[in-house]
């Protein structure tokens, strides 16, 4: 399945609305690292609201996404890690480490447009 | 469950003799006899042997005897009917009642390994001219003490078990409270001991209310949390990972000195905690996150309340 990759602004806004193959993710990861540099965006959201499982590679896939992005002048925010999948990825000491996190897509907006210095809009 | 087990133990073993199960049971019924004959002599005797042994130390004098003589006369009912239950519930019912005042399993199971000591060294002394009769009237007496030393010794031990399962439950119920304090923060207060089981309940909780609420910052307050070491440390490392997965800041007070210490010593990295020393700072440096500033308005806190 596709993940339609919008844009809002200065942001990117990519919205996971089922579970991903790998492959998936992957196609995920490049669509995103091209279209920072082809939008000039200075952020990135990725929504993971509807993902019920976040396993190593998806959370490695996600680690190298946020380096990636970064290098390309921009920030990445991930938003909406369920209760239960925060507690289970925990447990696998799986932190997403330097990342960003944001309850749901308002409030990585508003990390987004905090940190990259605009007024809410 | 119990009576059924018990006879079988009983026929099983009358098998193995050449005597008769009638034999059997009239012998058992001339133990009992002696013993019910014997009855006052031979209480005291354990009651002494008991005081003798320094057991039952946390009862006084009267109410060993007291309760030896309930326990004999038990006893003595359990040989000559070969059901225990009667005496299961005894020994549940004295549990309960002993278990508040310190008693030890070890006491208790010493008591009847000397009832029984105390019974077999009568049975001796009164069959001691015919050798053959002793050893039928042992065959009958063992099997039936030692499987009353066993009922009364695992009721007591089950009565504690559930005692302490009991006490679980209650610490468990002991829910931990995550309040909210001003918008978008929070704060949980820790009490008491963390094992893995209320780390991740309490875990939970947190980020549910983290949802619910829409928090973006926690203060965990662990004043209350008496000792720590790497589990429970890691534990809290944990719930402060998962809270950031949700996009909350995580301030932990409230940090003893001697727990700072032992997390020094033991080499638990907290460097990714943000730690104020108290409720009262972590609360002031939540707000500053947030952006609040608290502003004292004259001397109206000074006034009584009106109503």
């Amino acid at each position: 399945m596709e993940v339609p990759i919008l844009k809002q602004g200065d942001f990117l806004i990519a919205t996971i609305q089922a579970a991903l193959t790998d492959a998936d993710l992957l196609k995920l990861h490049y669509a995103l690292v091209e279209q920072v540099g082809k939008h000039r965006s200075k952020g990135v959201i990725i929504d993971v609201t509807a993902l019920d499982v976040m396993d190593s590679f998806a959370t490695k896939t996600l680690r190298s996404l946020a380096h990636m992005v970064r290098l390309r002048g921009a920030e990445t925010v991930i938003c909406g890690i369920q209760p239960e999948v925060a507690f289970t990825m925990v447990q696998l000491g799986l932190t997403l480490e330097g990342i960003s996190t944001a309850l749901d897509l308002e409030e990585g907006l508003a990390l987004l447009n905090q940190s990259t210095g605009k007024r809410e809009a | 469950m119990p009576t059924k087990k018990a006879a079988n133990q009983f026929t099983s073993n009358s098998s193995l003799d050449s005597n008769t199960d009638e034999s059997r049971s009239e012998l058992l019924r001339q133990l009992v006899a002696h013993l019910r004959d014997n009855r006052t002599q031979l209480r005291q005797e354990w009651a002494r042997r008991i005081t003798e042994a320094k057991l039952l130390t946390a009862m006084s004098q009267d109410e060993i005897f007291a309760e030896a003589t309930t326990i004999y006369d038990n006893y003595v009912d359990a040989l000559q009917s070969g059901t225990f239950e009667a005496l299961q519930t005894y020994a549940r019912d004295l549990s309960e009642r002993i278990i508040p005042r310190g008693v030890e399993t070890h006491e208790v199971i010493g008591i009847v390994l000397l009832l029984r000591d105390v019974l077999a060294r009568s049975l001796f002394a009164k069959y001691q001219h015919d050798f053959a009769l002793l050893n039928r009237i042992l065959d009958a007496y063992e099997p039936a003490a030692n499987r009353i030393a066993n009922t009364v010794a695992v009721s007591f031990v089950q009565e504690r078990e559930r005692t302490i399962r009991q006490q679980q439950e209650a610490i468990r119920e002991l829910s931990t409270p995550v309040l909210q304090v001003r918008d978008r923060l929070l704060i949980l207060p820790i009490i008491g001991v963390i094992d893995p089981q209320r780390a991740r309940q309490l875990t939970e909780q947190l980020l549910r209310g983290i949802r619910t609420n829409r928090a973006k910052l926690v203060v965990i307050d662990i004043t209350g949390v008496a000792a720590m070491d790497s589990n429970v440390a890691n534990h809290l490392v944990q719930t402060v990972e998962a809270s950031r997965l949700l996009g909350a800041s995580v301030i932990v007070t409230g940090l003893s000195p001697e727990i700072a210490q032992t997390l020094v010593t033991i080499g638990v990295d907290l460097s990714k905690m943000n730690t104020v020393g108290d409720l009262q700072g972590g609360i002031e440096e939540a707000e500053r996150l947030l952006g609040y500033k608290v502003v004292p308005v004259g001397d109206a806190a000074v006034e009584p309340p009106r109503r």
